[in-house]
């Protein structure tokens, strides 16, 4: 997949700041003192299961809090500004079934805004769906969707909120090729910074940035070609 | 799938979701309180015809009243032997008529038109710590669930069988509530993720 790297110019990047972050499930440590300044448009993060890259994701609109250290998206602390980290940064999660909280199509795409009236609600919510090919699914029952419909449509939903950062755990990984291929398209084209955790190596082609995560640590950050090689290499 | 918003332009769609609940409520309220043959009979038949009004086949209509039909025919049997047949009649076709206007209501209108009303009506409660949003959220989460919890029982159950444990309750309760908690956790965490509780 090559990324447009030309629809990225004007777009402001947040700074991510990961600062001595540790994470445990109880006795179970998952990451282990992170600290990381993410500054890219497009930033990978690769490694095996249990390796604590969804962590590492979830960490980054406060989803999870760290147990140790602090994690700051253009300054906000997640532990104390979560609010306003999570006006600004979209999470799109592997299970679309999972994320789609409304009935229908149109109502779970407007649902982000409901805070909006619901004339400007309406209008942003269809430029939404006419961009993602869904205007004509908009009463559409949304659990009757297909994989790749329903992932759109998670995307959609996230994206109609205008995050400044993207972050996407395993997006792809339910949905067959030639869905998984849309999806990469249009995350392609999005001028947002995106961080995406995935096993499908080949959708960080072009990308500015992976990270290798092994046992809650990052044992390799580099360019793509870099760091894949040394990802396959760890799992022989 | 039943139970959930079909589009559509007849006058039921059209008509405001206010309405047609506050309608709803005075046919229940009205069954209730007029235990008598002659208005069970006419509410039944005022369903049954306000199907075709709003554009729905005799198809839509047996989907609605298919899965209560069980729940129906047990209620009448227990209420003809400890009560009176006239009173079973009138509770089976009272109750019958019900399920088939409230499917109505919300076979025409989207679930944000209902929710808003719900929101609506709650407002005053807020002094007494409602947070109308919050029920009405609730609401919405639940007409979402329904087909979710559907299809997870469908699939326990196909595993069920390639399993060979059919005949199996328990092999079909522990799967079912397992999956649908965990459903609910990753909801929760949606719903958190995309800003619900900020």
């Amino acid at each position: 997949m090559t990324i447009a790297t030309g629809l990225w110019d004007d777009r402001p990047v947040p700074l991510i700041e990961l600062d001595g972050v540790s994470h445990a499930y109880g006795e179970r440590a998952v990451l282990r003192d992170l600290t990381l300044r993410l500054e890219e448009h497009r930033i990978g993060v690769v490694g095996g299961n249990g390796s604590g890259k969804s962590t590492l994701a979830r960490l980054l609109n406060g989803l999870v809090l760290p147990t140790a250290g602090r994690v700051r998206i253009d300054g906000l602390d997640t532990a104390h500004e979560g609010h306003q980290v999570r006006r600004r940064v979209g999470f799109v999660f592997t299970d679309p079934d999972a994320q789609i909280v409304m009935p229908t199509v149109g109502e779970d795409v407007a649902f982000g805004l409901r805070r909006l009236p619901r004339a400007e609600a309406d209008r942003r919510s269809r430029e939404w769906l006419e961009r993602f090919g869904l205007a004509d699914l908009c009463d559409h029952p949304a659990h009757l969707l297909s994989g790749g419909q329903k992932q759109l449509l998670a995307l959609a939903s996230v994206l109609v909120t205008e995050p400044d950062l993207l972050v996407m755990d395993e997006p792809t990984t339910l949905l067959d090729l030639a869905n998984a291929r849309h999806v990469a398209h249009l995350v392609a084209e999005l001028p947002q910074q995106v961080v995406m955790v995935t096993h499908q190596l080949h959708l960080l082609d072009g990308f500015d940035r992976v990270l290798v995560v092994d046992d809650g640590r990052i044992v390799h950050d580099g360019p793509p070609a870099d760091s894949l090689a040394h990802y396959e290499a760890l799992v022989g | 799938m039943r139970f959930l918003y079909r589009p559509g332009s007849s006058p039921l769609h059209r008509c405001p979701a206010g309405a047609k609940l506050l309608l709803l409520v005075a046919a229940g309220v009205g069954l209730v309180l007029l235990r008598d043959p002659l208005p069970a009979s006419a509410a039944l038949l005022a369903a049954v015809l306000l199907y075709p009004v709003a554009s729905f086949g005799p198809r839509v209509l047996w989907q609605q009243a298919r899965p209560v039909l069980p729940v129906l025919v047990v209620v009448g049997v227990l209420h003809g032997l400890s009560a009176s047949w006239p009173g079973a009649y009138v509770t089976v076709v009272g109750l019958l008529a019900l399920v088939l206007l409230a499917a109505l209501v919300t076979l025409t209108t989207r679930t944000t038109a209902l929710v808003d009303v719900v929101v609506r009506v709650l407002r005053p409660l807020r002094i007494v710590g409602v947070d109308p949003e919050r029920v009405g959220l609730l609401l919405a989460l639940g007409v979402r669930s329904v087909p979710v919890v559907l299809d997870l029982a469908a699939e326990v159950r196909e595993a069920q069988h390639a399993r060979g444990l059919a005949a199996s309750p328990r092999a079909f309760a522990v799967p079912l509530v397992v999956r649908s908690m965990r459903h609910a956790d990753a909801l929760g965490e949606a719903l958190a993720a995309r800003g619900v509780d900020d």
